[in-house]
């Protein structure tokens, strides 16, 4: 090892609970293989669809809504990244950080607001029009 | 040798975490039943042990005899992997969470956002686990959870921004101590309005009442798991009560003080500072945990374009305007 190496020796704990989060895993899975109980048949190993043979493909055309939500998720779920590090440091970045902060939060509303007006936000009303198109 | 002991110590403290949090997720879902049970006028478990307390044994070994039936359209590979990725990442949020003082297996200087990092990544094995399985009601079940998660972690980041403004940290042992310091003892008060999307946003976050629509039974059977039958069906269970008591540690230490209690109130009462420290966090972690109970016990569930509106037009904006108020006041007053 390099003398003055940076070790991140606190984080080490968390690699050895994930480690003993699986192993956990692992014992139950292998318990369960040990107690395997197997009688399949055909019926069986259908896809459950409250006791009909299923109809058609499951992996259907579903909500373009879900997209949306995705996108929406992404550009605001990095915007409260951004949140973190300010947060923490708000002490000592002063007047300049405070002002700095509440017009990138104003930048951010108007988008927020834009998502509002075209309906991004809503669930109910663009399904009225596009669901059975 | 040094490094033997420290890695021993750690390594006894995940044994700990672990059973402890075993234990209470076997009889979370016996104080569910019971308390439920009792809220409707009926006494829930009842028949195995005195009062059903052996209930969580009874359910354990019955779920491992199970038969394990994966469909056979199903993915197998994506099919085995789901409920292992629920619970690894469910468990390795435990090991930042402070118990009492130092007692946390990993001290680290950002614990709150490994644990919204963590505890996100169930996501995964939600949406791996409806795509997998090949049916109906997973695949729809698996995308609105991930529509719901998704949509309120914004919403739960925020409102914790406001605690980190306050502590000026995101150690959780220096939240707690921050709140200790501070003259009202708990971020609860100045911090209500986060607080209450905070409160809101973990009831979504963790797939329960009145958000447990991933898993609405009239309309969905079980949502995502549906296809999952025996200790994989366990599994699931394991991580979605994991993550309730995780939520519920993380309400205790952001916004009810962890291990501490306000200052006036020993001042007032000197006897309840030789109450031990993780008593009172027990006491914290139980109370929100009877919350969730409560919780379910009371309200409807709502509608898909109900929630998603909640998300995102209500919490939302109440948590920015939160993060406002809250550096405000820690600028000026």
């Amino acid at each position: 090892m390099m003398p003055g190496a940076y070790i991140p020796s606190a984080y080490l704990p968390i690699l050895i609970t994930l480690m003993a989060a699986t192993a956990f895993v692992a014992g139950g899975l292998l318990l369960g293989a040990i107690f395997k109980l197997r009688r399949p048949y055909s019926e069986k190993l259908l896809s459950y669809e409250s006791g009909n043979p299923p109809v058609g493909e499951p992996r259907e055309r579903f909500s373009i809504k879900f997209y949306v939500v995705a996108m929406l998720f992404v550009v605001f779920d990095v915007e409260a990244a951004f949140l973190y590090p300010w947060a923490v440091a708000f002490g000592n970045i002063g007047l300049y950080g405070f002002w700095g902060m509440v017009i990138f939060i104003l930048i951010i509303f108007i988008g927020y607001a834009y998502d509002w007006k075209m309906g991004a936000l809503d669930w109910k009303a663009v399904n009225k029009g596009t669901r059975e198109g | 040798m040094d490094f033997v002991i420290t890695l021993a110590i750690i390594v006894i403290k995940i044994a700990v975490v672990f059973g402890a949090v075993l234990f209470h997720v076997a009889y979370a879902t016996y104080f569910e039943r019971k308390i439920i049970g009792r809220m409707q006028a009926r006494y829930g478990p009842m028949e195995v042990g005195p009062h059903g307390l052996l209930q969580p044994f009874a359910d354990m070994i019955k779920l491992f005899f199970k038969e394990d039936i994966a469909p056979a359209s199903a993915d197998r590979p994506l099919f085995y992997i789901a409920p292992a990725i629920v619970v690894i990442s469910a468990m390795t949020a435990l090991s930042v969470l402070p118990f009492f003082d130092r007692f946390v297996i990993a001290d680290i200087d950002i614990g709150l956002l490994f644990l919204l990092v963590i505890t996100s990544l169930s996501v995964y094995g939600i949406v791996i686990a409806g795509w997998a399985s090949n049916s109906k009601y997973s695949f729809l079940g698996g995308l609105r959870s991930a529509a719901q998660l998704i949509s309120y972690e914004i919403a739960m980041g925020l409102s914790l921004v406001g605690v980190m403004l306050m502590a000026g940290s995101l150690n959780l042992s220096d939240i707690v101590r921050a709140q200790h310091q501070h003259p009202l003892g708990m971020f609860a008060f100045p911090q209500f309005l986060g607080f209450f999307v905070f409160v809101v946003a973990a009831f979504a976050e963790t797939n329960r009442a009145p958000f447990d629509l991933p898993e609405a039974e009239s309309e969905l059977v079980a949502g995502y798991f549906t296809e999952y039958s025996g200790f994989r069906f366990a599994f699931f269970f394991l991580g979605e009560y994991v993550a309730m008591l995780t939520m519920s540690a993380v309400a205790a230490l952001c916004f009810l003080g962890g291990w501490t209690i306000p200052m006036f109130m020993t001042n007032a009462m000197p006897f309840l500072s030789y109450v031990p420290g993780i008593i009172w966090f027990l006491v914290k972690v139980y109370a929100f945990m009877f919350f969730y109970y409560w919780i379910r016990a009371t309200l409807p569930r709502y509608r898909y374009d109900q929630l998603m509106a909640i998300g995102w037009k209500v919490l939302m904006p109440l948590a920015f305007v939160n993060v406002l108020i809250t550096a405000f006041a820690k600028r000026w007053l």
